[in-house]
C-alpha cells in the first residue's frame, strides 16, 4: 500500500506534463512530452548512467566529509570555550559568501575533475551540519549533568554518554537538510567545469539542442536526491529509535 | 521489603555551615546552619524560591563558586563522591534501557557495570519485567522507581532528594515514600518538599525555611518510624501546625 500513494502522485504529474504538451502544442526542442525523455533513457541509458554514477559519487563523498568535518567543528566548539569564540565569527562570515560564488575558484585551484566538486559539495554541507550538531550539544538538559556531575564524570564521560546522544535529534535535522542541498553542489560544480557528470551532461546535451536527453538528466537527478533523502532518513530513524516523533501527528 | 544493600560503612552526619552566599541582587544566605544527623532524614519546607533548592544544590557540590561554604561529615573525609542526587524529573536518559540507565553511574566512571547488584534493585523497586525497556514507554511512578534503584545503585551515605515525588499522583507519591523509606534505611537522607505530609510521614527532623536572607527554624520532630501512617493522630495534628508555620513563613517572605 504504501508503494500505491508516491506511484499515483508519480504517474499523475506524468499525465499533466504530457496534457501540458498536447493541449499547447509546445515544440519537443522546448519541453518534450514524457515519451520522449523515457525514449532518451533508454536509447542513451548508458552514456546517462555512467555520469549518473560520477554524480552520485561526488555527492556521497561530499555529503561523507562535510558531516565529518562539520560534527567534528561542532565538537570543538562545544568543547573548547576559546574555540567558541574564535571560530563563531568566522563560521558566520563564511555563510554570508554565497558558496556558488566560490565554485569558479574551487574549479581553478582543485581542477576539473571530481575534486571540487566533492569540495563544493563538502562546503554546502558543512553548515547546516555544523549548526544543527552544535546547538544540540549545547542544549543537553540541566538536569543531566546535574546528575552527571553528582557521579564523579569527567567532562569527556559526560560528552561521549550524554552530549552527543542527547544531541543526536538536532544533528538528525542539520544532516537531513544537509542530504537534501548536496546535489545542489555537485552539479553546480559540474557546470561551472567538468568534463563528467549529470551537470556537464545537461550542459552538453543543451548545447546541442538535445533537450529530451537534458531531461532525463533532470529524472535521474531527481531519483538520486529523492532515494538518498529517504535512505539517510531511513538510517536516522534507525539509530534515533528512542526520540519519539511527532511527524505523524496534525499540527 | 527489607534492604540488604545498605552503605557499605556507618551512616554520616553532615553539619553545613554558609556564612554568606549572595547572587547578583541579594544575599540568600547569611550565617545559616544546618545538622543533618547520622542515618535520620532531614526535610526541608518553605515556600516556593525560598532557597531550598539552593541549599541542597549546595552540599551536592552543584553550586560553582560558593565561597564561605564549610560542609563537614562526622568521619572528617570530604563530601565529593558521597552523595547521591534524587530530582524532581527522573533524568532518565531517554536513549538507555532502564537497566542500562540504573548502571550509569558506572559508566560515567568507566568502571565494569554490577548488572547483578542492578538487577537486584529493579528487583526491590518492582521494575524487573521493564529492565529493558526504554523509560518513555514506562508511567510516571515507575520512572521514578527507576530514579531511585539509580539512586541506590550509587550506594553513597548522603541521599538529597529535591521533590522527588512531586510530580506523582497521589497514590503513586505514598507508595513511592514507602518505597523510600524502606529502601534508604541507614543512609542519611535530605529531602526537600513543599507537601508537609511528606515531610510528617518521612521526616525525622522537619525544619521549615522563610524570608531572605534565609532563617531556618528549629527542626520539628514527629515520634514514631518512617513511613508514618496517614492516619496517625500526629501526622493529622503535625500537619495543621506546620500549615501555619509555613504560612507565617510564606508572610514573612513577602513583607
Amino acid at each position: 500500500m504504501s508503494i500505491a500513494r508516491p506511484l499515483i502522485i508519480f504517474l499523475g504529474l506524468l499525465l499533466i506534463w504530457h496534457l501540458i504538451v498536447i493541449a499547447s502544442g509546445v515544440p519537443p526542442y522546448i519541453l518534450p512530452a514524457p515519451h520522449l525523455v523515457f525514449q532518451a533513457l533508454a536509447e542513451r541509458g548508458d552514456i546517462l548512467f555512467s555520469h549518473a554514477w560520477i554524480t552520485l559519487l561526488e555527492i556521497v563523498f561530499g555529503l561523507a566529509l562535510g558531516t565529518l568535518l562539520g560534527s567534528l567543528s561542532a565538537l570543538t566548539l562545544s568543547y573548547y570555550q576559546p574555540a567558541r569564540r574564535w571560530l563563531m565569527p568566522i563560521l558566520v562570515v563564511s555563510q554570508a559568501i554565497p558558496v556558488f560564488a566560490l565554485a569558479p575558484i574551487l574549479v581553478l585551484w582543485l581542477g576539473y575533475g571530481m575534486v571540487s566538486k566533492v569540495a563544493m559539495a563538502t562546503l554546502i554541507i558543512y553548515f547546516p551540519v555544523t549548526a544543527a550538531f552544535f546547538d544540540g550539544l549545547r542544549r543537553t538538559e540541566p538536569g543531566h549533568l546535574d546528575l552527571a556531575k553528582t557521579m564523579n564524570a569527567t567532562r569527556w564521560s559526560v560528552l561521549r554518554h550524554i552530549r552527543i546522544p542527547a544531541a543526536l535529534p538536532a544533528f538528525a535535522s542539520g544532516l537531513r537538510v544537509a542530504t537534501a542541498v548536496a546535489p545542489i553542489g555537485a552539479i553546480v560544480g559540474e557546470w561551472v567545469g567538468s568534463s563528467e557528470g549529470l551537470g556537464f551532461l545537461m550542459l552538453h546535451a543543451n548545447g546541442r539542442m538535445q533537450i529530451d536527453v537534458m531531461f532525463a538528466a533532470l529524472f535521474i537527478l531527481a531519483v538520486i536526491a529523492v532515494a538518498l533523502y529517504y535512505a539517510v532518513d531511513a538510517g536516522l530513524k534507525r539509530l534515533l529509535f528512542w526520540s519519539s516523533e511527532t511527524t505523524t501527528t496534525e499540527l | 521489603m527489607t534492604n540488604d544493600l545498605t552503605a557499605n560503612n556507618s551512616p554520616i552526619s553532615l553539619s553545613l555551615q554558609a556564612e554568606r552566599l549572595a547572587f547578583d541582587d541579594f544575599t540568600l544566605f547569611e550565617g545559616v546552619e544546618l545538622e543533618l544527623p547520622a542515618g535520620a532524614w532531614t526535610c526541608l519546607l518553605g515556600p516556593s524560591g525560598v532557597g531550598k533548592t539552593t541549599l541542597l544544590r549546595l552540599i551536592a557540590g552543584l553550586i560553582p563558586g560558593a565561597e564561605n561554604i564549610s560542609l563537614h561529615c562526622s568521619d572528617n573525609n570530604p563530601i565529593e563522591g558521597r552523595t547521591a542526587y534524587m530530582a524532581q524529573q527522573d533524568l532518565l536518559m531517554p536513549w538507555l534501557s532502564v537497566l542500562e540507565n540504573i548502571l550509569l553511574g558506572a559508566k560515567l566512571r568507566g568502571e565494569a557495570p554490577d548488572k547483578a547488584k542492578a538487577l537486584d534493585l529493579l528487583d526491590q523497586v518492582g521494575l524487573t519485567a521493564n529492565a529493558e525497556s526504554l523509560p518513555s514507554s514506562l508511567s510516571g511512578g515507575m520512572r521514578q522507581r527507576a530514579a531511585l534503584a539509580r539512586t541506590l545503585m550509587e550506594d553513597r551515605p548522603l541521599v538529597l532528594m529535591d521533590e522527588p515525588f512531586s510530580s506523582l499522583d497521589a497514590i503513586s507519591r505514598v507508595r513511592m515514600q514507602d518505597l523510600a523509606a524502606n529502601l534508604l534505611t541507614g543512609r542519611t537522607v535530605l529531602l526537600v518538599t513543599h507537601d508537609p505530609l511528606e515531610a510528617l510521614r518521612l521526616g525525622d527532623r522537619i525544619h521549615v525555611l522563610s524570608g531572605r536572607p534565609v532563617h531556618i527554624d528549629d527542626a520539628f520532630m514527629p515520634h514514631g518510624q518512617r513511613p508514618r501512617d496517614l492516619h496517625d493522630p500526629d501526622v493529622l495534628n503535625g500537619q495543621a501546625d506546620l500549615l501555619e508555620r509555613l504560612s507565617a513563613a510564606d508572610q514573612k517572605g513577602a513583607a
